[in-house]
């Protein structure tokens, strides 16, 4: 099939450095992929245009890039998927990263990021003469991790990162879990102290995003959530994160439903006189525009059920522990 | 000019295992890639790594018997001996290290067959085996802050003062020539299966370390010895791993048929891949296959054994064949996969010979596919590629360390190595003239070398193929460089890396010619039988001025005599 791919061009020794795009026309097999369509293109059209690619079976990581928009790797991608009806495919380098040239990211602050969760084994003890024992459960769990294959899509397309560089992003911190959630570690408090820093686990907007354009599945989303529980469980309360966490959980079971008037209040804390003031003007707005929620906050009909599924929840913790975010991620 | 006690060039399983084990005896090393350490091709390998435990009732010398019955008997067993006796402490310290196994019942390391083995002892993560060793070892480099020069290109290796004293190399991103000295330098670059189309292999597996230690006057050993794996994708030619086979997959013929009965009776699809690899070959030549391939069937494996097990696998599938392998067979044929041969070392990593039994040189040490110990001799068993890279990658390691500290750093001429590299690159930038490409001529050598290099060969093949090689190597000398840049200039790289694939490829080509019997992969119609008398030897080339030289080193052999090879 006959594809256009425009490519977002960047060269970095032009006169006046300046990204641009350019169309190519590519003839490529019906199943063959976006990575097909380039490597064909620097083959047979342009040998100046760079990108990084290895394997071609996404296992290596080195072709994520924006296609139409989103981040993906180009190994994986269809072009058929991709090519709505003749429409030009656009081929972006990875988002949130500084562009090197044309297709390549420089992925420095990616790895000096990843290198600051501390992603190595921090055992406690003599090592044993064989194996540390674990379940395969366990383990297995934390293969869906180790899936990663840091390739930088889900940096790319972070909201967080677009507008706050400090947040370690949604890979350091799935790789994060991914020893924090390893039976074998023993550094546990130190490192839910590290996770619990400004530009850790509690920066994420839960967007979704990263776990949308994740190629292997990893779901970098639900790993920072897990890593929240075990930030608190670990006793790390003091942070507005968490407080608005344990705010919110406290409203819903007392009322059923949300009382964003206290919500704030319970986040912030009643005499954080600054912060209070800080956010006046989005009272302010909201009153005017008549969303301000009610002084008095009802409960739903029904709320003592709501207090049951708490109470059900409470005791399922204390056994098992099975109800939990840390949930088998979906598979791709 | 930058300094170091040791430097690798590689970083992949056998470059990293290498480095941390130097960085570990309080050696200044450093790493050096052309990619990105986490993106090297030993993230391919899906099914495992092998080791013999003898708390389970397993021994060394059955996974070393099972390892020179692969070989068709031509892996030196002193290093077969070594590998297999080191391997349970290896897996061990990778566990220790971080590595999540996968386990058994009973929380200890659990394991899962493989070809050409009486034993299930292949220890595994998934199908991402590979990865998960990766990114351990990445962990320990960043961990220990080990120099790591990432997306730097080796040009040359510096010869002087009669060893290996370094080499030139550029900076891929600025474009920038640097010389960085070291007493001693490990090779672990990996296999050249871009000099073969199609492969199994990654854009990367361009033969450069190979070519380079040939190049700076190391010998070629084994090189006819290329493994085409059973089961690879039709045109793209990515691999399947062998552990579909291993938790039981069958291959079937068109009629439906688990042809390999005919072939290997008791071993069946797990025999050994060269076995496995003419079984399916023949069928195709018979009329017997699908559309130029045999049928990969997984379907009786059930849906959740597959998506634990074989997810990577499930995955391509779907992705590049469009078929769900727990609902359908998946059309596979034999592929180019892993180069047996490579740079003649000892058990210590080292290229040369202190007694001068074969050509080599000082200061330089190999491990991994670009090295040939020779512990895979004819043939490699699955999931023993991953224990060479870590117990001959961290042997060279240590070697390399103890060979730093009897010497001092050479007394080089920078300025001298930068403008003669400075020179040749320009060289190759300047021309215009050709219509030839790169692409081009890499697709003539690769289909070369698939044809007359196949599972099956013959003289008239080979030599066939040989004068196509020799001709492109002539035109590689006047392809034009289309992209003039400096910054992350791709273009400039393929065509460097093309010069080392066709080193190879003349190298692979001139060995298989050499060697007139048929044994392990080198299969070939006309010397249909392998003939121990004559050729229980290995093949060893270096660079002479016109034709490479040929030597001959005699097989160690300690306890198992040759056999006939049944599965």
């Amino acid at each position: 099939m006959q594809v256009t791919l425009k490519v977002r061009r960047y060269n970095p020794e032009a006169e006046k450095p300046k990204d641009y795009w350019q169309e190519y026309n590519v003839e490529v097999e019906s199943a063959g992929t976006v990575l097909d369509a380039l490597i064909k293109v620097r083959e047979e059209t342009d040998e100046t245009l760079a990108l990084r690619c290895s394997c071609r079976s996404s296992i290596c990581g080195s072709c994520a890039m924006r296609i139409n928009g989103h981040a993906a790797l180009a190994c994986k991608t269809r072009v058929s998927a991709v090519a709505h009806q003749g429409e030009p495919v656009t081929v972006e380098p990875v988002g949130n990263l500084p562009v090197i040239k044309d297709l390549v990211a420089d992925f420095q602050p990616f790895w000096d990021k990843v290198r600051a969760v501390q992603p190595w084994l921090q055992t406690a003890g003599p090592e044993p003469e064989k194996e540390y024992l674990a379940s395969n459960e366990a383990m297995m769990h934390l293969a869906g991790v180790v899936n990663c294959i840091m390739c930088g899509a889900c940096v790319s397309d972070c909201t967080v990162l677009e507008v706050d560089k400090n947040f370690l992003g949604p890979a350091a911190l799935a790789k994060a879990y991914r020893f924090a959630a390893d039976p074998r570690d023993a550094a546990t408090s130190q490192r839910m102290g590290l996770y619990n820093q400004y530009g850790g686990v509690w920066d994420c907007t839960r967007c979704f995003e990263c776990v949308q354009v994740c190629p292997k599945g990893v779901a970098p989303m639900d790993r920072i959530m897990a890593l929240r529980e075990r930030v608190m469980a670990n006793g790390l309360k003091d942070t507005y994160g968490a407080r608005h966490t344990e705010a919110f959980t406290e409203i819903i079971e007392h009322s059923g439903r949300l009382d964003e008037l206290r919500l704030p209040l319970k986040t912030y804390g009643y005499t954080n006189i600054p912060k209070l003031i800080e956010l006046m003007p989005v009272a302010i707005r909201a009153l005017a525009k008549r969303k301000s929620p009610p002084v008095l906050h009802k409960s739903i009909p029904g709320v003592e059920n709501v207090k049951r599924i708490f109470k059900k929840v409470d005791q399922l913790q204390k056994g098992d522990g099975k109800v939990s975010t840390e949930k088998a991620p979906p598979k791709p | 000019m930058y300094d170091h006690d040791v430097l690798v060039i590689g970083a992949g399983l056998a470059g990293m295992r290498a480095a941390i084990a130097a960085h570990q005896q309080g050696a200044d090393v450093a790493i050096m890639s052309k990619v990105h350490p986490v993106r090297s091709h030993s993230n391919a390998a899906q099914g495992g790594i092998n080791a013999a435990l003898t708390d389970r009732g397993d021994s060394w010398e059955d996974h070393a018997f099972d390892t020179v019955k692969g070989s068709d008997w031509l892996g030196d067993q002193d290093a077969i001996e070594v590998m297999c006796q080191e391997a349970g402490d290896e897996l061990i310290a990778l566990e220790h290290m971080g590595v999540i196994f996968n386990r058994d019942g009973g929380g200890h390391l659990g394991t899962r067959a493989f070809g050409g083995q009486r034993r299930a002892r292949t220890f595994f993560v998934a199908d991402i085996t590979g990865q998960a060793l990766l990114e351990a070892m990445y962990d320990q480099l960043m961990r220990w802050e080990v120099r790591s020069y990432e997306e730097w290109f080796c040009l040359e290796l510096i010869v002087a003062e009669g060893r290996c004293a370094g080499c030139v190399a550029l900076e891929v991103r600025s474009g920038t020539l640097a010389v960085i000295r070291a007493k001693a330098v490990v090779v672990a670059t990996g296999g050249l299966g871009r000099a073969f189309e199609p492969t199994t292999n990654a854009l990367i597996c361009t033969g450069d370390g190979m070519a380079l230690a040939y190049r700076a006057g190391a010998a070629l050993m084994d090189m006819e010895m290329v493994q085409y794996h059973p089961t690879t994708l039709k045109g793209s030619g990515i691999l399947i791993t062998e552990g579909a086979r291993g938790e039981g997959a069958y291959l079937l013929n068109k009629d439906g048929d688990r042809f390999m009965e005919c072939y290997a009776p008791s071993m069946m699809e797990l025999a050994s891949r060269d076995v496995t690899s003419r079984a399916e070959q023949t069928e195709i030549d018979a009329g017997r296959g699908v559309d130029g391939c045999v049928m990969l069937d997984c379907r009786h494996l059930g849906e959740r054994l597959i998506k634990e097990r074989l997810s990577q696998i499930h995955e391509i599938g779907l992705d590049l064949a469009e078929v769900d392998i727990t609902k359908e067979p998946i059309p596979v044929r034999p592929g180019m996969h892993y180069q047996m041969g490579g740079i003649k070392t000892d058990v210590e990593g080292r290229c040369w010979d202190p007694q001068g039994r074969w050509q080599g040189v000082e200061g330089l040490f190999a491990a991994g596919e670009a090295a040939c110990v020779s512990v895979h001799g004819g043939n490699r068993l699955g999931a023993n590629s991953l224990l060479d890279t870590v117990v001959f990658g961290r042997r060279a390691g240590q070697a390399a360390v103890d060979y730093s500290q009897s010497t001092g750093p050479a007394d080089l001429k920078e300025t001298y190595y930068l403008a003669q590299a400075k020179e040749r690159l320009a060289q190759m930038l300047e021309r215009n003239s050709s219509e030839d490409s790169v692409a081009r001529l890499r697709l003539e050598m690769g289909k070369a070398m698939d044809q007359g290099l196949g599972v099956f060969r013959d003289q008239q093949g080979m030599e066939a193929a040989l004068s196509r090689v020799l001709e492109v190597k002539d035109r590689y000398q006047r392809v034009p460089v289309r992209d003039k840049g400096r910054m992350f200039n791709t273009a400039l790289i393929f065509a460097l890396e093309l010069g080392f694939m066709l080193d190879c490829a003349e190298t692979i080509v001139r060995s298989a010619l050499e060697r007139k019997e048929s044994r392990g992969a080198h299969f070939r119609r006309d010397y249909p039988q392998r003939n121990d008398s004559e050729w229980l030897k290995h093949v060893l080339l270096d660079a002479a001025l016109e034709v490479p030289r040929v030597a001959y080193l005699p097989v160690t052999i300690t306890r198992w005599p040759p056999e006939k090879r049944v599965y």
